[in-house]
């Protein structure tokens, strides 16, 4: 599993209200109004710019606060392949792998905004075709990479018939 | 080896030993909930999973309290949904006005022991009584529903112990945004914390709660105390005495880290905007100019908040400048502070009164702030945005400094005021 894309360059402490604002509340239901207004508070551009393929690059504890699932599911509607960051808030870390947004931890200083990105899952590895950097990670443990590649827990538990197979 | 406490009670329910690290699967679900922000996607995710719920229903709560009353037909179609999901599967139903979830899930349903999962963060809040309580997304939720079993990774556990005795005007809220200023917004991430210590053990179950509730704003996944005679007083005096039973850590468990705190150095605590570790003491920002107060919340909407409230306005007209807005965390709370006369002095101090929920907190309705304009809250989240408003500055306070600053119309030292 990998993909290519366009690196969007986040700092420290992002938010569940940073990637979808609690006043948008009554958009709930609809996932595809909800997720254009995904980082607008920080990033106006962002949903109406951000191409298929392309890749979160953020600093510590991306994903902070509300245990919203629709915080990734904003993300991976817009077409985002993955989320790389130094660290991840514990409940966004779980709902991502939940929902199928491979949530990456590394050392993300070497990644610039809009650089190109590629991403190795199974290798652990990120390389910046722009500038040539690569950066090593410990790769996602089996049963992550089970669940990432059956489109998420809801699909797994469907096809397994529970969590006993886990 | 000795075990922690979060070890114990998963220890307990899985009927073997448990240490941290592990990754188990987990049944004999206590307590699952969900609420009108994440209800809609939890029923979403379950009707894809086949409908069903493999729970026994008295185990389970829907409850409307974000947004309440409901401002439009939108919103409102949504909750009818919820609650014809919630009638046809025959769960415990809590409708508008009844209050936040955490409150009554305190009131209502946690015990020693118990697993509760919910689709919000802050459900660490019933950690207060020694229950593994811990937040999680809506697909999760709906495979507890489903299934009636969850997984976990088993956190490391980081004790706290807070010694001695807090001095006048420093509260629960004080001593947690302490903590969290310490370690910061990930300093517990993917761990138990546990707290400790003479000054929680001196602590009411609502005073504890606050601590507890807050956990999360360092990325626990949990934040227990160990039950104690208030727990069992608290559960007696809501007729569930009988779930009462002590459980604690053993003296040899393993810490990942352990951190000492003397009460009687502690003051008065804010947390400055954006961020819920931005904490300082509120001497630093003293005489700022406040346009909002928020007294609420599932962090502080309770009973014992309102007495402290009362204590400092009284029935003092509050700063002109000031729009001033209350709201208790539950219908139980609401009657008790009417019945207290705190609900009357506080409407004659100019203080709106808005219906038991999370009001403010969330900001969809209920007073949302200008921009530019400070907004000094008793809630747990500063976050931009928070409150409805990106273009509002958000400081988290205890309610007393939030009453002193009502009256005062800027950041005062609730001492100065007691
Ligand atoms: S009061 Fe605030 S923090 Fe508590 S559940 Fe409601 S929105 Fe969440």
């Amino acid at each position: 599993m990998g993909s290519k894309g366009r690196a969007w360059k986040f700092g420290d402490n992002i938010t569940t209200d940073h990637i979808t604002p609690s006043r948008y509340m009554h958009l709930r239901s609809n996932l595809f109004e909800l997720s254009k207004h995904a980082f607008e508070d920080i990033r106006p551009e962002f949903s109406s710019s951000v191409k298929p393929g392309d890749i979160i690059v953020a600093g510590r504890n991306f994903g902070a606060g509300s245990s919203r699932e629709h915080a990734p599911i904003v993300i991976k509607t817009l077409g985002v392949s993955a989320v790389i960051a130094k660290s991840f808030a514990r409940i966004f870390y779980r709902n991502a792998i939940n929902i199928g947004l491979p949530p990456v931890i590394c050392d993300t200083s070497t990644i610039n905004d809009g650089d190109l990105v590629e991403l190795d899952l199974q290798e652990g590895i990120v390389k910046n075709l722009s500038n040539k950097a690569e950066v090593k990670f410990k790769p996602l443990p089996e049963e992550i990479v089970r669940i990432l590649s059956e489109g998420g827990i809801v699909n797994y538990v469907k096809k397994h018939g529970g969590l006993d197979k886990f | 080896m000795g075990q922690t406490l979060v070890e114990k009670i998963l220890s307990r329910k899985c009927g073997r030993y448990i240490g941290a690290g592990e990754i188990i699967i987990v049944g004999g679900l206590d307590c699952v909930f969900t609420h009108d922000a994440s209800g809609p996607l939890v029923i979403s995710r379950l009707n894809e999973l086949g409908g069903g719920i493999g729970l026994d229903p008295s185990r389970v709560c829907v409850f409307i309290d974000h947004v309440v009353p409901s401002p439009s037909a939108s919103i409102s179609n949504d909750y009818k949904a919820l609650k014809g999901f919630a009638l046809e599967k025959g769960v415990r139903f809590h409708d508008q006005g009844c209050g936040v979830c955490h409150q009554l899930i305190a009131e209502y349903y946690a015990s020693p022991g118990d697993i509760i999962i919910g689709s919000d963060s802050h459900t660490t809040m019933a950690g207060a009584f020694g229950a593994f309580a811990t937040g999680m997304g809506a697909s999760d939720v709906a495979i507890a529903l489903k299934t009636g079993m969850t997984w976990l990774r088993v956190p490391e556990s980081m004790r706290i112990s807070v010694e001695g005795r807090l001095p006048k005007g420093v509260f629960s809220k004080d001593v947690i945004l302490k903590i969290i200023g310490m370690i910061g917004a990930e300093g517990a991430n993917y761990k138990s914390m546990e707290f400790h210590g003479s000054a929680i053990r001196r602590m009411n179950m609502e005073e504890r709660m606050t601590i507890t509730n807050m956990a999360v704003e360092a990325g626990a996944k949990c934040g227990l105390i160990p039950p104690d005679e208030e727990t069992r007083k608290y559960l007696e005096e809501r007729g569930r005495g009988d779930k009462y039973f002590k459980i604690e850590p053993d003296g040899d468990a393993i810490y990942s880290d352990e951190i000492s705190i003397e009460a009687s150095d502690l003051e008065p605590m804010i947390a400055l905007p954006h961020n819920v570790d931005n904490v300082v003491p509120v001497e630093e920002v003293l005489g700022k100019r406040v346009d909002v107060v928020f007294f609420g919340s599932c962090t502080n909407g309770r009973m014992e908040d309102f007495k402290v409230i009362d204590k400092i306005i009284g029935g003092e007209r509050i700063d002109r400048g000031v729009r001033a807005i209350a709201t208790p965390a539950s219908r139980n709370v609401y009657l008790q502070a009417l019945k207290a006369g705190i609900i009357e002095r506080l409407a004659s101090a100019g203080v709106v009164i808005t219906p038991p929920g999370c009001g403010l907190c969330i900001g969809v309705v209920g007073g949302i702030p200008a921009d530019d304009e400070v907004v000094l809250s008793t809630a747990n989240r500063n976050f931009l945005g928070r409150a409805g408003n990106p273009k509002a500055h958000i400081y988290l306070s205890s309610p007393a400094t939030a009453a002193a600053s009502a009256l005062y119309g800027a950041i005062t030292d609730p001492r100065e005021a007691m």
